[in-house]
């Protein structure tokens, strides 16, 4: 849910920080971060009422570059931390960022309980298949076979599937883009933003660097048919399991309580008898 | 302490009714409520109490054990020896009739088991089950006839049973109230049938002012709550449960919440979220919870951001004993998680300290904008025990340094002051934006990883804030005693009223000895250590754990030979244990002997 501002039309480069990237030139993420430039803009998002949550990785520094409040917390744990930033201020936009390491790895612990819960922010993977910063390790969502430096004779594990994985678990958006289609990744974004609960996006983002994926991606890209129902969440499992491509756009949504709401309704019914002072509390235990 | 007579309790001495309770049973039947139920009655009769309980890690079976030590005045520990065994089976008994001292009272159930008689105990055979069975129909109700002996035995006053009884089933229905009532009524009514009657008479206490009667638990969520905490994050664990189990039916009605998660990594992150976004939170973890937290803790030091995290220690390391005490996380507490990394750890002494302590643990966060880690432990964080009606304008409550409007216009997060603390922007605020910052950085909050020289200025501003936290814990330092004692105690944490009672047996006695106890070990009151030591001839410092984690911490900092007193068998220090060891060292001091200082031994 985002919290729109001012009359005047934010451009995107208002959202550009003076920290520049230290991303490798042709990295994918520079994509993923001027779509979010874009759909800032586009939603007119107050700056001083957004909060960048970042992980650690290449994409964990996105926090450093959006012009907004931000947290660059450690490894894995963007989830936990947007969560509190959430409970204690419910009308700020918050913004969850993270690489495929940092999510589905060591962080993977937490996503299905973000998904649970349904808090109102947003999450965005840059899925580039390795782990970029420490030189191209395989990563969760790596292909069987890849090859690097912890995997010299290749990868033997079965890579992850981040849709199914959320779909799942139980988010309430679940939505998958590429770098090197910001206009579209902005829009979904922006989508993702406007949906009232915990919306997640797969953003294919290629490692120019340690996995160039340049070329094997585009030919497997595809779109999310036009006639699929997306609050049909059997037919978006099904979309998701279909691996040979890779779809882009909107598997599933739906509309379910947030946890800001639930909490909201927890507190109307513990305060039914009115707001307690500390005294009454006191005198429970006389 | 007085010694015993048969006509009279251990404990009483000077005049002073001191009678201390113990309830023994198979775990899950009935035995902590009991106790509890004893307890409350006892306070409300006024008499001051301290309460001690053993139970179980598993939910149901093993062994269980509820002591409550009533006594009209003032109590620092769990006490010596056991006045009256109420003992549910054979295997209650079989325990603890060795405590009891000699013309002590034995309450046995005669329909579980006949314990071989003793001339130097005084038994009373009450057929518990039967009584329960046969009248009430309920076996379960032969802890509330066991009560009702209690109460005409020893002349405890009914009606503050009747009373408790009433409010604590009022909820399931008017039967089940009656059928309490009737169960107390069949004990009381036996004792006089059978024309018993106990030489103990506690009759009413002579406290007249209105007490509390609280866990070190329950008073320390009482006290965040009045510190102004209103999110809580945690994951259950022994025995911290209750703090956040308090705060999740507390906190609503104040307009907070508690959020249970997915591990202790993730509360510590919700709690580091919430403060960042302007809310005061806490977490309340054990061992195992803190160990995974560790992390977090460094993110909250590097980034400078205030947090309260509770750890009320178990028995280590791993699993280890779930709900028994320790003293062992001192350590993990002060030097867990890696790099230079300075977080301030607290130690609450008392359930009366467990309000108070964890306020000033939320003044010290906000004011330094840094971790504070308070170490309780599973003693007291269990124990009930009467205290005056806390007062939450004894400690004022502070907030963080907000930036001023200049402070806004080219806002530097980390800015370099006189005192390291930087003004501290909340999301919302125009001009505040920034990130908080986990990779070291520089004043702005910009990444600077490769900044050699920063990196010095960084971690200076970060362990600078010690100089002010110091000047603190000089001032929340703990005496009794003598001032300048031949032989000095140094304790921490729950250790405090037990110390508190050795010493003035040992006083009592002609010794010459004087005890401090801090409350902030980490960044340690080392005028007052340093004032204290001087002039001893020898210093104790009794730990509840194998290696004396702080008297290691001391040798860091005082060229001074001092000797352990470590106890490491998951249960807290007796007054008699400290006794004992001030006299083994003051004989050896007056002997021009050295004592050697040595590890836990039972």
């Amino acid at each position: 849910m985002s919290t729109p501002v001012a009359e005047s039309q934010p451009t995107p480069q208002s959202y550009k920080t003076d920290e520049h990237p230290i991303w490798c030139p042709g990295c994918g993420d520079f994509g993923v971060l001027d779509s979010l430039y874009k759909a800032l803009a586009g939603l007119k998002i107050d700056p001083k009422d957004l909060v960048v949550v970042s992980g650690i990785g290449c994409s964990g520094r996105t926090s450093g570059f959006v012009k907004s409040y931000g947290f660059h917390s450690v490894h894995g744990r963007v989830l936990p931390v947007a969560l509190g930033v959430k409970l204690a201020n419910p009308s700020l936009t918050v913004i969850g960022v993270g690489g495929d390491g940092d999510g589905f790895a060591i962080g993977g612990g937490h996503i299905p309980h973000a998904a649970r819960r349904n808090p109102d922010f947003t999450y965005l993977i840059m899925d580039n298949a390795t782990y970029g910063l420490t030189k191209g390790q395989y990563s969760p969502t790596s292909q069987v076979g890849f090859q690097a430096g912890s995997t010299p004779y290749g990868n033997i594990e079965q890579p992850l599937n981040p849709l199914a994985m959320l779909i799942a678990y139980g988010a309430t958006f679940v939505a998958q883009g590429y770098s090197g289609k910001p206009r579209e990744l902005a829009e979904m974004i922006r989508r993702a933003m406007e949906h009232r609960g915990f919306a997640f996006i797969n953003i294919i983002s290629p490692c120019i660097t340690f996995y160039n994926t340049y070329k094997v991606i585009p030919p497997r890209l595809a779109e999310v048919p036009v006639n699929h129902d997306v609050t049909n969440r059997a037919k978006a499992f099904e979309l998701a399991l279909q691996t040979d491509r890779i779809a882009l756009g909107v598997f599933y949504q739906e509309t379910r309580p947030t946890f800001e709401e639930g909490v909201a309704q927890t507190i109307t019914k513990a305060q039914a008898a009115g707001p307690p002072r500390l005294e009454e509390i006191f005198s429970e235990f006389s | 302490m007085s010694e015993s007579t048969l006509s009279k309790p251990h404990n009483s001495s000077r005049g002073v009714i001191d009678v201390v309770f113990r309830v023994g049973g198979e775990g899950g039947e009935g035995v902590i409520s009991t106790g509890e139920l004893l307890t409350v009655a006892l306070a409300r009769a006024g008499y001051e109490i301290y309460t001690f309980r053993t139970y179980p890690a598993e939910i149901k079976g093993g062994h269980a054990n509820y002591q409550v030590r009533a006594s009209g005045q003032l109590l620092l520990s769990y006490g010596a020896k056991v006045d009256v065994l109420l003992a549910f089976n054979e295997e209650a008994y079989q325990k603890h009739v060795g405590d009891v001292h000699p013309g002590g009272v034995v309450i046995f159930d005669a329909d579980s088991f006949t314990p071989p008689s003793a001339d130097s105990l005084i038994y009373y055979s009450i057929p518990l089950t039967s009584l329960a069975t046969e009248k009430i129909g309920v076996k379960l109700t032969k802890n509330i006839v066991a009560l009702g002996v209690c109460a005409q035995l020893f002349d405890i006053p009914l009606e503050t049973f009747e009373a408790l009884l009433r409010e604590k089933f009022t909820r399931k229905g008017e039967a089940v109230v009656q059928k309490n009532l009737q169960a107390l009524h069949v004990g009381a009514d036996y004792v006089t049938q059978q024309q018993k009657r106990d030489e103990i008479r506690m009759g009413r206490g002579p406290r007249q002012t209105k007490e509390l009667v609280l866990s070190g638990n329950e008073s320390l969520a009482l006290g965040a709550i009045a510190a102004g905490c209103r999110i809580y994050a945690g994951y259950p664990i022994t025995p911290a449960t209750d703090i956040m189990e308090f705060l999740a039916r507390e906190l609503p009605k104040l307009g907070g919440y508690v959020v249970q998660t997915e591990d202790e990594i993730a509360a510590l992150g919700v709690v580091l979220g919430a403060s960042f976004a302007g809310k005061k939170a806490m977490t309340a973890t054990s061992g195992p919870g803190f160990s995974l937290m560790t992390e977090m803790l460094g993110l909250a030091v590097a980034a400078e951001i205030p947090a309260v995290v509770v750890d009320v220690q178990r028995v280590g390391p791993s699993t280890g004993m779930p709900t028994k005490t320790e003293q062992g996380d001192f350590y993990v507490a002060c030097y867990g998680g890696h790099g230079s990394c300075p977080r301030i750890v607290m130690a609450l002494t008392s359930v009366e300290d467990c309000f108070y302590g964890i306020m000033r643990a939320f003044n010290i966060a906000e004011q330094f904008q840094m971790p504070v880690v308070v170490l309780s432990d599973a003693s007291l964080g269990h124990r009930k025990a009467t205290v005056p009606v806390p007062d939450p304008s004894r400690v004022p409550v502070l907030e963080r340094r907000r930036p001023s409007a200049e402070e806004l216009v080219a806002y530097k997060r980390y800015r370099f002051t006189p005192d390291h603390v930087s003004p501290m922007s909340i999301p919302g605020m125009e001009g505040g934006g920034y990130v908080a910052e986990g990779l070291e950085h520089d004043e702005v909050g910009y990444p600077a990883a490769s900044n050699h020289e920063n990196h010095l200025q960084l971690t200076g501003k970060r362990y600078g804030k010690f100089k002010a936290v110091e000047a603190i814990a000089n001032d929340l330092v703990r005496q009794y005693g003598e001032p300048h004692p031949e032989i000095g105690i140094i304790g921490w944490g729950s250790t405090e009223g037990v110390i508190r009672e050795a010493v003035q047996m040992a006083v009592d006695q002609g010794y010459s000895v004087g005890a401090l106890h801090p409350k902030i070990l980490y960044p340690q009151p080392l005028a007052k250590l340093r004032n204290f030591i001087e002039g001893t001839k020898a210093i104790i410092i009794p730990e509840v754990n194998y290696t004396g984690q702080f008297a290691t911490s001391l040798r860091k900092r005082f060229a001074y030979d001092f000797v352990q007193l470590n106890k490491c068998i998951g249960l807290p220090f007796t007054p008699k244990e400290v006794f004992d060891k001030i006299e083994e060292v003051a004989v050896n001091v007056h002997a021009g002997r050295r004592i050697p200082a040595h590890a836990a031994k039972l």
